[in-house]
């Protein structure tokens, strides 16, 4: 029997492209040698040119003078964009906000997802009901995530925090004027806190109940379950969630496009919403895509790590 | 585990904090809800009205001022389309790396991964160029291909990390006893690596389904998705309350009753198989 893995060498195409005859049994053998290639290349195809395209027009355009209002006066200008992007004051607070909504949003879905995983671990009166109705958040589509929080729950005078805040006599929160980042966690946060859960809960299932009974019996505290039993457990959920929240933090716009405008100022302004006011708000394609580049720099430097951190997890 | 555990005071003090949690969670959701059959006075009454005789008058207005209708067409072509496209690319691309390992297999996987990290937005100015070269602004066909693009890597994996549970055995026996590759697929890996195909189709479903930035960079009045048509009610002046609620709830009901039938193959997709 011949052994399809080890069959495929990297010099194997050129022979077996030319004998697709399709003689069951000896010609498969030589086919097996061809169709893997053929049946990635569409993929890998696709997503080449998908990187690679924009990619270079992006660097080309990043050392122009390249303003979308005037295509005529196009110009080599070295690395003028990067420098007026870089030195932009807002630049360093765009960095600062982009890494402080992962980081905060990754604390509080793990953190909460943990905790409220754990919470619902074992049976308990309408526990598949809370399972749908947490899980929820989650398919809610960002424009109008942003805009419930905004108008309906964040407004000053009508909003229902609001109301609560009047309830326990405070003053309410100008949310949207006064902590614009710190809404966009929550709203962030809120969609993504029911993922967390809802993995750490599939992760908890499969957890040994016979140890968990046995260190119990033996007088563990629940806090001492916790750290040696569940957070090692868990380890590999945790890894697949920061990574995963990763891909979609690294890039959060809508929530901010539609809610606080990146404002005031750059308050609650992201890497992602800096370039696209470069694009479209400044249609200076230059200067965008100078961003865009140094926006494709700092996900490489985080996709590293992840990459380290799933290359150790997911084998 | 007993199947019904005995009523101790543990077990009603774990009902009352989960359920208070998940009520608080889902709370501005079902807010949303209430809201959107109020009338707009009573969607700003202070203090907030929980009860109120519900009213069908924001569905025809939301309709009638913003078609919501084509917004909604719109969403589920572009997003059933993508979906399927890109299916019909990652699926031998999955089987291939699954069943035929090469040196190169796993760097190729991470490559494709690594291209889902690059921020939508590094593509943003030479995307929107070569769209408005093409005459593709606001055409569904631009969407559409964007879609499937952007989520190609994730249905890769998923598939991939799917149809390794798959023993390669069956597959071998099946070449053995001289199956074409076309009685292989649908003989054996279709049936086998139907919940894999199944879960993938679901996520990318949903993820076409809420995409944002694009649909808002790239269209405009004749192939905006719903998620487009939202953002158009954040008129700062606007206390259109029940009527962003009723319009908002139109856009992520389908998806949101849709993904509570799917939540569990979804989450275990989305996790790679790395969650069992």
């Amino acid at each position: 029997m011949f052994r399809l893995r080890s069959s495929l060498t990297p010099n194997g195409t050129a022979g077996a492209a030319a004998a697709p005859i399709a003689v069951p049994g000896v010609a498969r053998a030589e086919v097996n040698r061809f169709l893997p290639r053929a049946l990635l290349a569409p993929a890998v195809i696709t997503l080449f040119l998908w990187m690679i395209v924009p990619l270079v027009m992006t660097i080309y355009f990043s050392v122009i003078r390249y303003n979308l209002m005037q295509p005529g006066e196009v110009g080599f200008i070295g690395l003028a964009n990067y420098e007026y992007f870089v030195t932009d004051p807002s630049f360093w607070t765009a960095i600062i906000n982009t890494l402080l909504l992962l980081g905060s949003v990754i604390a509080i879905t793990v953190f909460g997802g943990v905790a409220l995983a754990l919470l619902i671990d074992d049976p308990f009166p309408g526990r598949g009901v809370v399972r749908v109705l947490l899980i929820s958040p989650f398919f809610v589509m960002p424009t109008v995530n942003a805009l419930l929080w905004k108008h309906m729950m964040m407004n000053p005078i009508y909003g229902v925090l609001a109301q609560v805040w009047h309830f326990f006599g405070a003053t309410p929160v100008d949310w949207m004027a006064d902590w614009p980042l710190l809404s966009v966690i929550i709203m962030v946060a809120w969609q993504w806190l029911p993922f967390a859960t809802l993995i750490f809960v599939t992760a908890l299932q499969s957890m040994n109940r016979e140890q968990l009974e046995a260190s119990r019996m033996d007088g563990a505290r629940y806090f001492q379950q916790l750290r040696y039993l569940y957070v090692p457990h868990l380890g590999r959920s945790i890894a697949v969630v920061i990574m995963i929240e990763t891909i979609f933090l690294l890039s959060v716009f809508a929530e901010i496009f539609t809610t606080t405008g990146g404002g005031p100022g750059d308050a609650s302004t992201n890497l992602a919403f800096l370039i696209f006011k470069q694009a479209l708000l400044n249609f200076d394609a230059g200067v965008a895509s100078a961003g865009a580049l140094v926006a494709v720099v700092l996900a490489n430097i985080v996709a590293v790590f992840l990459i380290r951190m799933i290359g150790k997890n997911l084998d | 585990m007993a199947p019904k555990p005995p009523v101790t005071a543990a077990l009603v003090g774990r009902t009352v904090a989960a359920w208070a949690v998940t009520l608080l969670i889902f709370f501005p959701l079902g807010w949303l809800v209430l809201t959107a059959f109020k009338t707009e006075l009573q969607a700003i009454s202070v203090p907030p009205l929980l009860f109120f005789t519900p009213t069908l008058d924001n569905f025809v207005e939301v309709q009638r001022r913003s078609d919501y209708l084509l917004y909604a067409q719109n969403s589920v072509i572009t997003s059933v389309i993508s979906t399927l496209l890109g299916l019909a690319i990652a699926f031998p691309a999955a089987y291939s790396m699954a069943f035929f390992r090469s040196k190169w297999t796993r760097d190729v996987l991470m490559w494709m991964l690594s291209t889902k990290m690059m921020p939508a937005v590094g593509a943003l100015v030479p995307i929107y160029v070569l769209a408005q070269t093409a005459g593709l602004l606001d055409t569904r066909l631009a969407l559409i291909v964007v879609f499937m693009l952007s989520n190609l890597p994730i249905m890769v994996w998923m598939l991939y990390s799917s149809m390794r549970d798959i023993p390669n055995e069956i597959l071998e026996a099946a070449r053995m006893d001289g199956a074409t590759l076309w009685q292989e697929f649908r003989r054996v890996l279709l049936p086998l690596g139907m919940g894999g195909l199944f879960s993938t189709g679901l996520l990318c479903l949903v993820l076409a389904w809420n995409e944002a930035f694009w649909s808002l960079n790239l269209t405009a009045a004749k192939a905006g998705t719903l998620a487009a048509l939202i953002a158009s009610y954040s008129s700062p002046e606007g206390l259109f309350w029940a009527k962003l609620s009723c319009a908002s709830f139109m856009a992520i009901a389908p998806i949101v009753v849709f993904g509570w039938f799917s939540q569990r193959q979804l989450v275990q997709g989305l996790t790679f198989g790395a969650v069992k």
